[in-house]
């Protein structure tokens, strides 16, 4: 008992605390590669500190209540997966938290923000079935979709599912808001539409999205963890390759339309995952 | 504490909307040009943000004419407070040499209260960056609940 209430509150601490220095560091590297040197490590923080002091302004009462849902959701995920809980059970309430951060887009009139949320979607249907592949790979090899039994599984999952850690690549990609499948809103500066999906949201409600992102981002590498997760040491380099990959992606690739991450996402995500299930099973 | 914290933070994060009122472009390069690797104005946790609704600084080139006026309230209304508007360049201070044409309004002090002015024609990247910095300390200054105001 005593153990799950630890392990609740590390989940809801590491989210924000891990997202937070995941995201100054991002901010670093991705200086250092445009030859510049970068905000502190603790930007992202004084960013959503300086949020919250804001003036709560609000185009219409629903996005508020958007915002802390999506918080809500994404934190619940987290702790489910701190709590090694089911797989499906984890991925559909993080499933809950990208939707209502749509609904709450959706609930402005701006046309920047309903563009944002449109794109938002086809993100999200664009890399769902992905990560529904990824966990029946996952269950095909330890015979559960429990994420308890993993860290004594006696060979990386790596190993056995070299295709569908690519995969889970492409969600990652899509989840953190890289270049070339930031569509939807992105971390960079300006573009065609503002700030996309996070256009309306302002002041205190900026940040509750930011420290879903958060917990979004320290699920997803949790995710990546779980394919070498019976070493500790190996788990931290695949999670740190896996992240300085996706910031070189992001400073290498410029963003593209929606068809195109559709048809490419689903024709190489789909592809592989299949080709790795079909080895699984004969193999 | 709280306070305090939330104090520093925002002179840690300020994130800056520029606004073209209707300048010549002279300054609105040297705006973008502190966003480049030899300025790197990231360096003090800025960010040029292309949205009122996010932004703590309002940067104004150029002068103000009837048109942009509206506009330019608009934009200065739309960011949540606490907030602070910085005047870049000649023409943003008194109108420059438009001043006296028919179209002109003058400054940017005339539609809203200015905290900063930058001079110059155009104003320097280090100047812009300078006056940024002095008006962050705006934010320490001005009482808690005293909100920026539309002239």
């Amino acid at each position: 008992m005593t153990d799950t209430a630890v392990f609740i509150f590390i989940g809801l601490i590491a989210g924000p605390l891990l997202g937070g220095l995941v995201s100054g560091l991002d901010r670093i590297v991705t200086a250092r590669l445009q030859s510049r040197i970068g905000p502190p490590l603790w930007q992202p923080f004084y960013d959503v500190v300086k949020l919250w002091g804001k003036e709560k302004t609000v185009v219409n009462v629903w996005q508020a209540f958007c915002a802390y849902c999506y918080v809500a959701a994404t934190s619940i995920a987290l702790v489910l997966f701190f709590l090694k809980s089911d797989l499906l059970l984890i991925l559909f309430t993080q499933a809950v938290g990208a939707v209502f951060l749509v609904v709450g887009a959706l609930a402005s009139t701006s046309p920047f923000s309903q563009v944002g949320a449109h794109r938002e979607l086809l993100q999200i249907l664009s890399y769902e079935p992905l990560l529904v592949f990824v966990a029946v790979g996952i269950y095909l090899e330890t015979g559960s979709f429990k994420i308890a039994g993993l860290d004594t599984w006696n060979e990386p999952l790596l190993m056995k599912l070299p295709f569908l850690f690519v995969v889970l690549g492409y969600a990652l990609t899509i989840k953190l808001r890289k270049s070339p499948f930031d569509l939807s809103t992105s971390h960079h500066a300006h573009q065609e539409l503002v700030k996309g999906l996070l256009t309306d949201y302002s002041g205190p409600f900026l940040a509750l999205t930011e420290i879903g992102h958060w917990y979004e981002t320290v699920l997803m590498l949790g995710f990546c963890s779980l394919f070498w997760a019976n070493n500790w040491i190996a788990m931290m380099v695949l999670i740190l390759t896996t992240y300085f990959l996706e910031v070189l992606i992001d400073n290498v690739s410029a963003r593209m339309n929606w068809r195109w991450m559709l048809g490419y996402v689903w024709a190489m995500g789909l592809t592989l995952s299949v080709v790795n299930l079909i080895w699984l099973y004969v193999g | 504490m709280f306070k305090k914290l939330i104090q520093k933070a925002r002179v840690k994060s300020p994130w800056l909307l520029h606004y073209d009122c209707s300048s010549c472009n002279g300054c609105d390069i040297e705006v973008l040009a502190c966003l480049t690797p030899v300025y790197d104005i990231e360096r003090f946790g800025i960010i040029n943000v292309g949205n009122p609704m996010h932004a703590d600084i309002l940067l104004v080139t150029g002068t103000v004419n009837y048109r942009s006026r509206k506009v330019l309230l608009n934009l200065f209304n739309q960011m949540p407070d606490p907030k602070l508007v910085v005047a870049i360049g000649t023409c943003a201070l008194s109108g420059g040499i438009f001043r006296e044409a028919y179209n002109v309004i003058g400054g940017v002090d005339k539609v809203i209260a200015v905290d900063v002015y930058v001079t110059g024609c155009p104003a320097k990247p280090e100047a812009i960056i300078d006056g940024v910095t002095l008006g962050l300390n705006r934010f320490t200054q001005r009482k808690e609940g005293k909100k920026a105001h539309a002239r």
